[in-house]
């Protein structure tokens, strides 16, 4: 009954997404921007928190997942679309190329994350979290020495497909799939593995080919919110998949709570809003030992992060969106 | 007599200087419950972690079930037919009683990533099948009124039984407890013995049971080895082990230390 | 050949700038089993410190001047070093060590983006002042900055007195004890709480003087200047062997040396990340590093 339910909220989904799609025309450029560029942050968050949350392997390397989807995606599409479909392709030829092209994008990230999974099986913790963030940094290097996809000025004119349709489709798959594989006698592995590696390998569970899959899988869809990203904003900069972007991520797993989906959902809503709220507060003025100082509110989102990441840690590990108690034992 | 399920032969431990084994013997047999005891860093927990593939031995082959166990991994190990219980309870803590058994179930299972997505008829009838299972294991321990429980939120003595009882949920043939009994209080130790035979009765287990305590290894066991210092200095019935000279200078020379 | 002695000194002289951060994140991965993240702001804010400190060195530069820039950026360093773990990571102490290691994250993004505000530091880099006059000569060819050759006295100087700090007083004593075994060390009447503080203090002052080096080479300074010097002193600790206080200095000038050899090449465009490369094949194959001993995880 459960698993038939859930499947039916997927097809509601994806029949609401290409509603919308068909409205989207008619929107608020600005306010479409906004709220596709929420479902692409659920996408990263709920995928970052497989890999963070469920499996427990701390990566700082989201972004550079998201890189290799969104420029091998791109890449297709500019370069490739072109020369196949012809100059003017037609909307189904050429939105599948597109599903095919964010596929691609998906997979090249899988392949990455098989090759950050690969070390992270010696690795605890802390030296796993510096690692991965290597990953990113040389990927980001890569890219910004790739002179085929711009280099570093970055690829541009990239076909501007990403629809409701796709962002929130795509993301209403992202969710399910992660909740159902958690969800199962398999997916406890995953939490078994996070919560105690030596016990978990007692159990018959493989530690190591847990976390292979959790980072084979999350990178997968990193790719994918990457391959979307590209082509919503139509040019695409290696400094734009730095680490500061990884870190974004990972304060929304741990804002919502690591390893509770809807909680991270929530977060990525939220800190998806965050700059955009930002940017209509007024700047504040105040002068300081006779200096003024414009107090503006956009430059600070940095330091908000910063704040969250250290009050959540010192008050809330948990999560802000992690409630309930789950009943005690006797009661 | 047939070939033992277990057998250690001449395995030798060490780490860096220090030989924590030193040519251990140690055969068990099918459905025979044997006790590990000796003073504290005998290398009882050592011995434990060497037949479950933490470690592996320096010198020395370990054989199971006709099979060299040795360079396998701990989970294929515990696939094998080998599972255990922690001398300090490792359970997971973030995931329900209920859970915590049912990850012993993966092993078996047939449904991967792909059925766990697909949700069709095949995932659903076998994932029910384990949930029955899981509650059938949680009767015979007492513990599945606290299905839903965190396992942590459970009082000590359940937490210590919910470990063997996940460790019987692999379907194991021999059961490696250590110190299963560890903080208990004399009734419930009795209980806890009483528990293991009846568990290892039912599923015909061979048990291998490390115990500080020598009262408590005596009233249950067929065998018993004893260590000291990584050294196998007497194995016999408990009766044998009691009167050995050896045995009673490596626990009374423990008593004494400070 | 004079080419490989001028890339020899740079690479030295970088080298030895990794090492002193390096000590850092491996005292206090000694003590408490940690990497704290935030260290490489520290080492932003030593040169900071020396920036502001400026004035006091008088109108001309002198050497008393920079040694006591120097040794007042070092002892700033130190209390802000000892103030983070008091404030941050101390109540966290009985969590589990990924908690700690985001909440450094969280530290060194408050430094770092905070810093860059105009009413703190400002997000412009600043120049350094010349703390010293600086004059290159040659030999045989090869030209060698002063200042380099300051890098490199001044490291062998501070690695001896932290020799001495650490294998001759009660405190380094009580350092290694803690290091060794944590409880058994607490047993024996160590105070954890005033060696971890201590730790925190020597390898902030030892980032803060790795600060002011780098900018007397490197004269331009922003709030994110610590950022790439800190991740790679951090990969040098890993491959000296992290614990190890000769594998940090080792790890240091090796590193240095394999990033002064990129950069002459012409793959000098990869130079960033060739550190984090030397990151992963060293876990990979050797994650013990250099000079470090494996460690058995208890069961």
């Amino acid at each position: 009954m459960k698993a038939a339910r859930s499947k039916l909220i997927v097809l509601a989904v994806l029949a609401a997404s290409l509603g919308v799609s068909l409205i989207s025309p008619r929107l608020d450029p600005y306010f479409l921007d906004v709220i596709l560029g929420i479902g692409i942050n659920i996408i990263l968050a709920v995928s970052l928190n497989l890999i963070n949350g469920h499996t427990g392997q701390f990566s700082l390397g989201h972004a550079g997942f998201m890189a290799v989807g969104a420029y091998l995606s791109a890449a297709l599409t500019s370069f490739l679309a072109p020369k196949l479909l012809g100059a003017v392709p037609g909307t189904v030829a050429l939105q599948s190329f597109f599903f095919a092209a964010l596929l691609a994008g998906g997979l090249g990230a899988a392949l990455a994350g098989l090759l950050v999974g690969i070390p992270s099986l010696r690795l605890r913790g802390d030296y796993l979290a510096i690692v991965t963030l290597g990953f990113g940094e040389i990927i980001r290097v890569i890219l910004q020495n790739m002179e085929s996809v711009g280099g570093a000025s970055g690829l541009h004119n990239i076909p501007q497909l990403t629809s409701f349709f796709w962002t929130f489709g795509l993301a209403g798959i992202a969710v399910y799939v992660i909740v159902s594989l958690v969800n199962s006698t398999y997916g406890r592995g995953f939490i078994a593995v996070r919560d105690d590696e030596v016990a978990a390998a007692a159990m018959g569970i493989n530690p190591t080919r847990y976390k292979v899959t959790a980072f084979v899988l999350g990178a997968f869809w990193a790719g994918i919110a990457g391959g979307l990203y590209a082509h919503l904003k139509s040019s695409l900069n290696p400094t734009g998949f730095d680490f500061m972007r990884s870190i974004e991520i990972v304060v929304m797993v741990i804002l919502g709570g690591m390893g509770n989906t809807p909680g991270v959902i929530i977060a990525a809503v939220l800190l998806t809003l965050l700059p955009v709220g930002l940017r209509e507060l007024p700047t504040l003025t105040f002068s300081l030992a006779g200096k003024p100082i414009d107090l503006v509110w956009k430059e600070l989102q940095m330091v908000i992060y910063a704040l969250f990441i250290i009050a959540m840690m010192l008050l809330r590990p948990q999560g802000l969106f992690t409630w309930a108690p789950r009943k005690k034992a006797g009661e | 007599m047939s070939a033992p399920l277990l057998r250690l032969e001449r395995c030798t431990i060490r780490f860096g200087g220090l030989t924590a084994l030193a040519d251990l013997d140690l055969a068990i047999g099918a459905g025979e419950l044997v006790g590990l005891i000796g003073p504290n860093g005998a290398g009882k927990t050592t011995a434990f972690n060497l037949i479950t593939g933490v470690y592996q031995p320096t010198e020395g082959r370990i054989t199971f079930d006709n099979e060299s166990i040795v360079d396998r991994r701990p989970h294929q190990i515990t696939a094998h037919g080998i599972a255990r219980t922690f001398q300090n309870i490792r359970l997971f803590a973030s995931l329900s009683v209920f859970d915590n058994v049912r990850t012993a179930f993966q092993l078996r299972a047939r449904s991967g990533i792909g059925h766990a997505l697909w949700r069709g008829k095949a995932f659903r009838d076998e994932e029910r099948g384990i949930a029955r299972q899981v509650m059938e294991f949680l009767d015979l321990f007492h513990l599945s009124q606290h299905h839903d429980a965190p396992a942590k939120s459970l009082p000590y003595g359940d937490q210590r039984r919910l470990e063997i009882v996940r460790a019987l949920a692999t379907r194991p043939k021999l059961l490696l407890l250590d110190e299963p009994a560890a903080g208990m209080n004399p009734t419930e130790k009795i209980e806890l013995m009483r528990l293991i035979q009846f568990v290892q009765d039912k599923y015909h287990l061979a048990v291998l049971l490390v115990e500080h305590d020598m009262q408590v290894v005596m009233g249950i066991c067929q065998r018993i080895a004893v260590l000291d210092h990584g050294v196998k200095i007497a194995e016999g019935t408990p009766p044998e082990v009691r009167r050995n000279p050896k045995v009673i200078e490596a626990y009374l020379g423990e008593e004494q230390k400070p | 050949m004079t080419e490989a002695i001028q890339q020899l000194v740079n690479g030295l002289s970088l080298g030895s700038i990794y090492a002193l951060i390096a000590l850092g994140y491996t005292m206090v991965y000694g003590v408490l089993r940690f990497i704290n993240f935030a260290h490489g702001d520290v080492f932003m804010l030593g040169a900071f410190a020396g920036l502001f400190l400026y004035p006091l060195a008088g109108r001309q530069p002198s050497i008393g001047g920079a040694v006591l820039i120097l040794v007042l950026a070092m002892a700033i360093c130190a209390a802000i070093g000892i103030l983070i773990e008091r404030l941050a990571y101390r109540p966290l102490r009985e969590r589990p060590r990924l908690n700690v290691l985001i909440t450094a994250i969280g530290v060194s993004l408050l430094i770092e983006y905070g810093g860059q505000h105009q009413a703190v530091l400002g997000k412009n880099p600043r120049t350094f002042p010349d703390l010293l006059p600086s004059t290159n000569f040659s030999v045989g060819g090869a030209v060698f900055g002063s200042h380099q050759l300051i890098v490199l006295g001044l490291t062998l100087l501070l690695l001896v007195a932290l020799r001495f700090i650490v294998l001759k007083t009660r405190i380094g004593m009580a350092m290694r004890a803690v290091s060794f075994n944590p409880q058994a060390a607490a047993l024996m009447g160590v105070n954890i709480n005033v060696v971890i503080s201590f730790t925190f203090g020597l390898g902030s002052a030892l980032a803060a003087a790795g600060g002011i080096l780098y900018a007397m080479n490197y004269p331009s300074i922003e709030p994110l200047m610590g950022v790439m010097p800190g991740l790679k002193a951090f990969v040098a600790a890993v491959l000296g062997g992290i614990g190890s206080l000769p594998g940090a200095a080792l790890g240091g000038l090796v590193l240095g040396l394999i990033e002064t050899l990129i950069k002459s090449t012409r793959w000098s465009n990869y130079a960033d990340a060739v550190a984090f490369a030397v990151l992963i094949l060293i876990l990979l194959f050797r994650p013990a590093g250099l000079l470090g001993k494996t460690e058995v995880e208890k069961v």
